[in-house]
């Protein structure tokens, strides 16, 4: 049965599904590196620590781009109402994303990085070695080729079609996201300016502009699934992506504390980046309040649990476990212990996995022409997968705050002299690590429940 | 025993008085404005307020540092500012009035007086922050000025933010977009205009003795 609105919208399934692809994939690496942290290398050198960690967070970032590349396919043509400038452009451009991702991931796992870095000529122009940003130059310009593509068939589509406020909030999200990028070709000798450049990427993407992206997302299905006035809920996102930019574009001064910048950015930082969360609460409150005044029951029911989850989540993992660790004097005892880990994981997973989710949950019936929703078996088994990922999720969080814990509490907050060595202490965190690995696993079973929600169809009447 | 006019005046009064208690109770329940403007003031009061706690801190902790710096700024010209703030939250009180009643050209031409009175607070400010300048005081000098530079230069941007607004509303109240205060989401967009600015007014009085004074 085709409920789709638009039939361009169709273009956002590929893009979903090889999303789900990379997820299987960084969870994999994800387990594999847990182990690594507690019984050292077991695959007998094949993917040393460094390769793995590097796989894991590179597959996470491009599986999210791959999701709101979906979203933007499937929502911005219906928010806008015409069909997309050009689906095949969209189709081609996922064919040379997907290529580009997998040789790069390749790259990674086959030669050495130095090597992988020889080959594709990184020292004409040096982008590479560092965090998250690792991807060849050739790769980065792939994926400025793709941004550019994938912002000019949107932003045609928006032209000719109706401009929401839906769609003005993802496009300045997506443009930013693809403008902060950007900052990865600059690359200065000087290590403190490089760092201070590399956050504007970092912290620009994920504390700005892809709270943009996720408020605009988390708007659209709330009214497809409430049936809430439109202007409501537009009101309440000016209102959070205000907050959301004011606190995350000051709040950048939370990691220059220690980048020899000027001492008033502990300030600037610790007091905006303190009132970063919130944004979030201020989303946990309206999915609620839009879902407690819904004027329709819609037949997605795990559509709304995603939606609601994912402002819960981000409220707790970004907002509160954010908070954490935010302030100039906390940090300077914290600043890259587990405690970051922590924050980092359940942020990742709160805000950005679970929005890419909500608008799965809601988009794949419709893309893979199921109908409005999923059966009730199908949707049941994707609750659980709902819940064992959030609750592996949560505990990974809590488990990793504890050995981030002890680890001040035994490496950082010792005087000279008492204090352990980083290696001394990573073995007082054993059991920390270990308790996080079989969080994991659950993670990895409710990740295997939610995939497995996709071949779930209703049993036929004996 | 009162004649019967008297009586009859004594409950007409008593009437009165209890519809215009009723009217009033009904005017106090609502809150003026749109609830997202009140979540986004909330907002704004929280960033001003962890500012206020961590002035206060430092303070205890650089006694001597804070009480020179104070020594060093300009309380008359803060002065003349907290009055100047205070009268163009009066014209802009008023003005909220003005719509009320449906005078709309009233209501214009207050918040061009509310305008003026915030521009005097614009110059006299910069006019401030270029003393200091001269006397080769930045951010980076002390902790006292650190904190005054980013806590008044943040209300600095929020009351040409205010401006903005304010100009906003004078030109749509000019062009007669609210024109029916009966629906109420259209007023309230002049409500909402008015309670930032009066949240901009209200930071800065308790700014004002917080650093310059106490």
């Amino acid at each position: 049965m085709n409920t789709l609105k638009y039939q361009s919208q169709a273009v956002a399934k590929p893009y979903f599904v090889f999303a789900m692809i990379l997820f299987v994939g960084q969870i994999l690496f994800g387990l594999l590196m847990g182990l690594q942290y507690v019984v050292g290398d077991i695959v007998g050198g094949l993917i040393p620590f460094n390769v793995a960690r590097m796989v894991h967070t590179n597959l996470l970032i491009v599986w999210l781009l791959f999701g709101f590349m979906g979203a933007a396919y499937y929502l911005v043509p219906e928010e806008a109402e015409t069909e997309l400038h050009s689906p095949k452009l969209a189709i081609a451009l996922f064919w040379i994303f997907a290529a580009a991702g997998v040789a790069t991931i390749l790259g990674y796992l086959l030669v050495p990085y130095a090597t992988l870095a020889h080959i594709t000529g990184n020292d004409l122009w040096p982008t590479m070695g560092r965090e998250f940003l690792e991807q060849p130059t050739i790769t980065k310009i792939g994926i400025v080729v793709v941004a550019l593509g994938f912002l000019y068939n949107l932003g045609m589509t928006i032209l000719k079609g109706r401009k929401t406020a839906i769609n003005m909030v993802m496009m300045t999200g997506l443009i930013g996201l693809a403008v902060f990028f950007l900052f990865a070709f600059y690359n200065p000798t000087n290590l403190a300016l490089d760092k201070y450049f590399w956050w504007f990427v970092v912290h620009l993407w994920v504390e700005g502009v892809w709270e943009l992206i996720m408020g605009a997302i988390l708007a659209f299905v709330l009214i497809k699934v409430t049936g809430v006035d439109r202007e409501v809920i537009e009101k309440w996102l000016y209102v959070i992506i205000a907050m959301a930019l004011i606190s995350g574009i000051l709040g950048t001064g939370h990691h220059f504390y220690w980048l020899m910048t000027p001492a008033y950015w502990q300030w600037v930082g610790s007091i905006f980046s303190a009132i970063e969360p919130l944004p979030f609460f201020a989303m946990v409150l309206y999915a609620f309040n839009m879902v407690n005044r819904r004027r329709r029951e819609h037949p997605n029911k795990a559509a709304t649990l995603w939606a609601l989850g994912t402002s819960v989540m981000a409220f707790l993992g970004a907002g509160v476990w954010g908070f954490l660790h935010t302030l100039a004097p906390v940090n300077y005892y914290t600043h890259g212990t587990q405690i970051t880990a922590a924050h980092g994981h359940m942020a990742f997973y709160g805000a950005y996995a679970m929005i890419v989710m909500t608008i799965m949950s809601y988009a794949m019936p419709k893309l893979r022409g199921v109908g409005e929703a999923n059966c009730n078996r199908a949707q049941v088994v994707e609750m659980w997968g709902f819940w064992l990922m959030t609750v592996g999720m949560v505990f990974i969080t809590l488990f990793l705050t504890g050995a981030g814990v002890l680890q001040v509490w035994l490496q950082r907050l010792p005087e000279s002299g008492e204090a352990l060595s980083f290696m001394a202490t990573q073995d007082k965190l054993a059991i920390f690590y270990w308790l996080r690995e079989i969080a994991g696993v659950v993670f990895l079973l409710g990740l295997i429940a939610y995939l497995t929600s996709f071949f779930v169809t209703e049993k036929k009447a004996a | 025993m009162p004649d019967n006019q008297q009586l009859t005046t004594a409950i007409m009064v008593n009437e009165t008085t209890f519809s215009e208690k009723n009217t009033q109770t009904n005017d106090i329940k609502k809150l003026p404005g749109d609830l997202a403007m009140w979540f986004f003031i909330l907002a704004e009061l929280t960033v001003f307020a962890i500012f206020f706690i961590g002035f206060a801190i430092a303070e205890n902790l650089n006694l001597v540092m804070f009480s020179e710096g104070k020594a060093q700024l300009h309380k008359v010209a803060g002065l003349i500012n907290t009055i100047a703030l205070i009268t163009s939250s009066y014209f802009v009180a008023i003005s909220v009035h003005s719509m009320r009643v449906n005078k709309e050209r009233q209501a214009v031409f207050r918040l061009l007086l509310a305008l003026i009175s915030a521009a005097i607070y614009v110059v006299l400010k910069l006019w401030e922050y270029q003393s200091l300048f001269e006397q080769g005081i930045d951010i980076e000098t002390n902790t006292f000025f650190t904190l005054y530079f980013l806590i008044t230069a943040f209300h600095f941007m929020h009351i040409l933010l205010g401006m903005v607004i304010l100009a906003y509303m004078a030109k749509n109240a000019y062009q007669g977009k609210y024109k029916n205060p009966e629906t109420e989401n259209e007023f309230s967009g002049f409500e909402s205009g008015a309670c930032y600015w009066h949240m901009v007014d209200l930071l800065w009085i308790i700014l004002f003795p917080l650093i310059y004074i106490i």
